[in-house]
């Protein structure tokens, strides 16, 4: 398996985020296949996570079944590599003024969408500014920050920020951010710059994609159509795959993976990346208003056991605070905390407390297996003197009623492109989904001022530091990190782990193709 | 006779008006709301807002309520709140595709289970009806779920026999379509068949202990026409009762089948619809449901009604 490389990657960290990017498009990718990509066949996908209200509205996408499916239609504008470093897309390449805050980016040439019309700068101000504003966009909270959006030329944009952020970028590499021409809200018929045009679509079913021959992105495309197929059903999915119907599926259950990689026609791909599993205390109120609460009950806890019991080993451990490995920001030097009872009852007693008392509210909703995670965290907590009572609540609703309202809570994180945005998500005090409310002035601080950083080194040297602050500050318990996993049959080609989601950055379609 | 029938079809229509009330405050009592589905994790108080006044969220539940059920009534099943496509249009092929697997699995099934119950009726006591009965048992007792793994195990990943998914789409051809939607078919069939037969066979046994059988056997007719021509024909009414049951869970309680097959029906389509807490999808579809359900217990009462000798022929008064 070729995961064992991902691990690497956060170290090198000498690429930056910020201007002269495009030359690292030049690189050797070290995850790239050795065969030649041939063309023809019909890919067929099975992918969970669709519904039948699904469209490419792309200011709603939040599954993986439209998400997958509007990567193929449409490009982004910055693509995350398989090394987690922000490549071009449609923009070509970019620039920053000191500070950080004025952005230059050009518009790749010689770009058609698939109605003919030639990609130029005010296709891309149209599409960003659908999540500006009075939008209802889920992504408007990444976009809000943009307070000027201006065209410089027929194929360069200016960008000012309300405040420094060298990430920008990164940032404008979520799914949200697509392209569509000037004009385009016909969401049910999709038109895009992509590797696959929309043949026909039964949302939350079906959908075929035939390949665009005229696609601008060298190397890709190598399929002449894509089939996907909705399958939420996990045990469905995987009957799917094993009887190779589908080629490909996303999603793996963590407990039968291990039985599957034993049918010698597929491949389990395992992805390391930013998904992590969280208990979340709710800072503002006793007891977890006390720091020492806080460690106690991250020292309450045995990791190893939760990774291998939960995860079946298939993730990372996690050390409270939400910077995967393979983030080039990634703090390697921050010791690993361990399931320690004597030091939990230390700091139990530095709180003033002999024993503890507490109910954890969860369900299957915070993530799969979490109220087995919950079980698991009862016991190793018992020695810590942690008395935790579980209290387990309806998987609908969970979001909306649990998550951040309860005292002590269980949830998850997908994982962003950079360390300053997942930082900024969870742990800034001004955010919304700041979900253990804790605030603290230091890391506000210092969160803002290595945004605007365009010097790598000090940008290191600060993250490095905020994460020490939240694991030892914070109001999570972040024990691990899970990889994603996708079965796919040896007949796909060029199949490789990618930081971001399921099925390569869920780009898999336009990069893969079918042996013979 | 035309009273009570005109009787059941009053009755069938108040309790579409109950059903519609308890599908509404059902959906009520959902907690979240399709704003909080639409934008997931990535909601913040303002969108949220701003989502839920677009939407219509914000009037209250009898305004919401009569403007549903009034629409309704005039054919009107609402937008989809996720993606403002009619619901009609969203849901019909879907109950058409849910129709079509429950036809060919009804088109097996009844047959098969009426036939077996009447056999092991007529062979009381034989190993036939002792074999019949515990192969019954057994896959009524199998949750629906178990059994189509375990189908889709041998058949499908094993010998490769059938396809796991039953994937059907526009214009596939018919023998392609009985292919896709053979295991889950034959699912439904193993679990209906085993009561229609039970029924079928426990009514005709009831009506074989009657004084005019014994008649019968008495006249020296052999037990296969007495079964046949005696005992099976006024055995009827209950058995017709059973089917229409059974058709009813055929087309409302496949939800677990469509999921195990990914087959594109109503339950899926409801099941989708509740997770995305859009409720014009939810409570139209659960309408649909309610409405099979009615129909064909008043089918089924109505024929029981139209088969019984004493109310087809009544006394006249005198």
């Amino acid at each position: 398996m070729t995961n064992s490389n991902n691990l690497l990657i956060g170290r090198r960290g000498l690429l930056a985020g910020a201007a002269g990017l495009s030359a690292l498009s030049l690189l050797p990718s070290r995850l790239r296949a050795q065969e030649t990509p041939r063309s023809g066949g019909v890919l067929r996908m099975g992918i969970g996570g669709g519904s039948t209200t699904d469209d490419f509205d792309i200011r709603k996408l939040n599954d993986w079944v439209p998400v997958n499916q509007a990567y193929m239609v449409m490009n982004g504008l910055v693509e995350i590599d398989a090394d987690n470093i922000a490549q071009p897309e449609l923009f070509e390449s970019w620039e920053a003024a000191e500070g950080a805050a004025e952005w230059i980016f050009n518009v790749r040439q010689g770009v058609t969408f698939h109605n003919g019309k030639v990609l130029s700068a005010d296709d891309v101000i149209y599409s960003l500014n659908l999540h500006r504003g009075d939008s209802t966009s889920a992504a408007r909270s990444i976009a809000s920050p943009i307070t000027g959006l201006e065209k410089l030329s027929d194929f360069q944009i200016k960008i000012t920020l309300a405040s420094g952020n060298a990430d920008l970028p990164y940032m404008l590499s979520d799914y949200h951010f697509l392209v569509v021409p000037e004009g385009f809200d016909d969401w049910s018929n999709p038109i895009g710059t992509g590797a696959f045009k929309l043949e026909s679509i039964e949302p939350g079913v079906r959908g075929r994609f035939t390949r665009n021959v005229d696609y601008w992105k060298p190397n890709t495309a190598h399929v002449d159509a894509v089939e996907v197929i909705v399958i939420n059903d996990i045990s469905a999915r995987t009957n799917a795959l094993m009887s190779g119907q589908v080629h490909a599926i996303n999603s793996l259950d963590f407990k039968t993976v291990n039985l599957l990689g034993r049918n010698p026609n597929l491949n389990i791909i395992r992805s390391s990346g930013g998904q992590h599993f969280t208990f979340l205390m709710d800072t503002r109120i006793a007891p977890f208003a006390d720091v020492n609460v806080r460690r106690a009950i991250k020292y309450g806890i045995d990791r190893e056991q939760l990774l291998q019991t939960a995860l079946l080993g298939f993730g990372q451990l996690g050390n409270d605070h939400p910077i995967p490995r393979t983030d080039r920001f990634y703090n390697s030097e921050l010791p690993q905390r361990a399931f320690d009872p004597d030091q939990a009852k230390f700091y139990l007693r530095e709180a003033g407390m002999e024993s503890l008392s507490l109910t954890l509210q969860t369900s299957d909703a915070a993530f799969p297996g979490a109220v087995d995670a919950a079980a698991i965290y009862r016991t190793s907590a018992a020695g810590a003197g942690i008395d935790v009572n579980i209290q387990r609540e309806p998987a609908d609703g969970y979001w909306d009623n649990v998550w951040m309202k309860a005292p002590f809570s269980m949830g998850y994180w997908g994982g962003r492109p950079t360390a300053d945005q997942m930082l900024t998500i969870a742990y800034s005090s001004a955010s919304a989904q700041n979900d253990s409310h804790w605030a603290n002035e230091r890391f506000d601080s210092l969160l803002v001022e290595a945004r605007a950083l365009l010097d790598e080194d000090k940008r290191r040297e600060i993250y490095w530091e905020l994460q020490q602050i939240v694991s030892d500050d914070g109001g999570v318990m972040i024990p691990m990190f899970g990889d994603y996993l996708d079965g796919v049959n040896k007949a796909v080609k060029g199949v490789t782990p990618h930081p971001m989601f399921n099925l390569m950055g869920a780009r898999m379609a336009e990069k893969v193709w079918l042996d013979a | 006779m035309i009273l009570m029938i005109l009787q059941r079809l009053g009755l069938g229509v108040l309790t579409l008006v109950l059903v519609s009330v308890l599908v509404f405050a059902g959906t009520e009592i959902l907690p979240g709301d399709v704003a909080a589905a639409i934008l997931g994790q990535n909601a913040t108080p303002e969108s949220l807002a701003a989502l839920r006044a677009d939407l219509g969220l914000n009037a209250g539940p009898f305004v919401r309520y009569f403007a549903w059920a009034g629409s309704v009534l005039q054919g009107d099943l609402g937008q989809s709140l996720a993606n403002r496509q009619p619901v009609a249009d969203l849901l019909w092929p879907r109950f058409w595709n849910t129709m079509a697997l429950a036809a060919y699995a009804a088109v097996i099934a009844v047959p098969l289970a009426v036939g077996l119950g009447i056999l092991s009726a007529a062979w009381r006591g034989s190993l036939f009806d002792r074999a019949a009965n515990v192969i019954a048992l057994a896959t009524v007792s199998l949750p629906e779920y178990f059994l189509g793994l375990l189908l889709i195990l041998f058949l499908s990943v094993q010998f490769g026999l059938l396809p796991s998914l039953a994937d059907t789409y526009a214009g596939m051809g018919f023998p392609a379509w009985l292919r896709a939607t053979t295991l889950p078919m034959l699912v439904l069939v193993l679990v209906t068949v085993a009561q229609i037969m039970r029924m079928t066979r426990t009514t005709v046994l009831a009506v074989m202990d009657q004084p005019y059988i014994e008649t019968a056997f008495l006249k020296g007719l052999k037990n296969g026409r007495v079964v046949l021509r005696h005992a099976a024909p006024n055995a009827i009414a209950p058995i017709v009762n059973v089917v229409a049951f059974n058709m009813a869970y055929l087309i409302a309680g496949v939800v677990l089948v469509e999921a195990i097959f990914n087959y594109n029906g109503l339950g899926r389509f409801m099941v989708d619809a509740v997770s995305k807490r859009d409720l014009p999808m939810v409570q139209a579809a659960a309408m649909v449901f309610a409405a099979v359900y009615v129909v064909l217990n008043m089918i089924a009462d109505i024929a029981a009604i139209a088969l019984n000798p004493r109310l087809r022929h009544p006394r006249v008064k005198g």
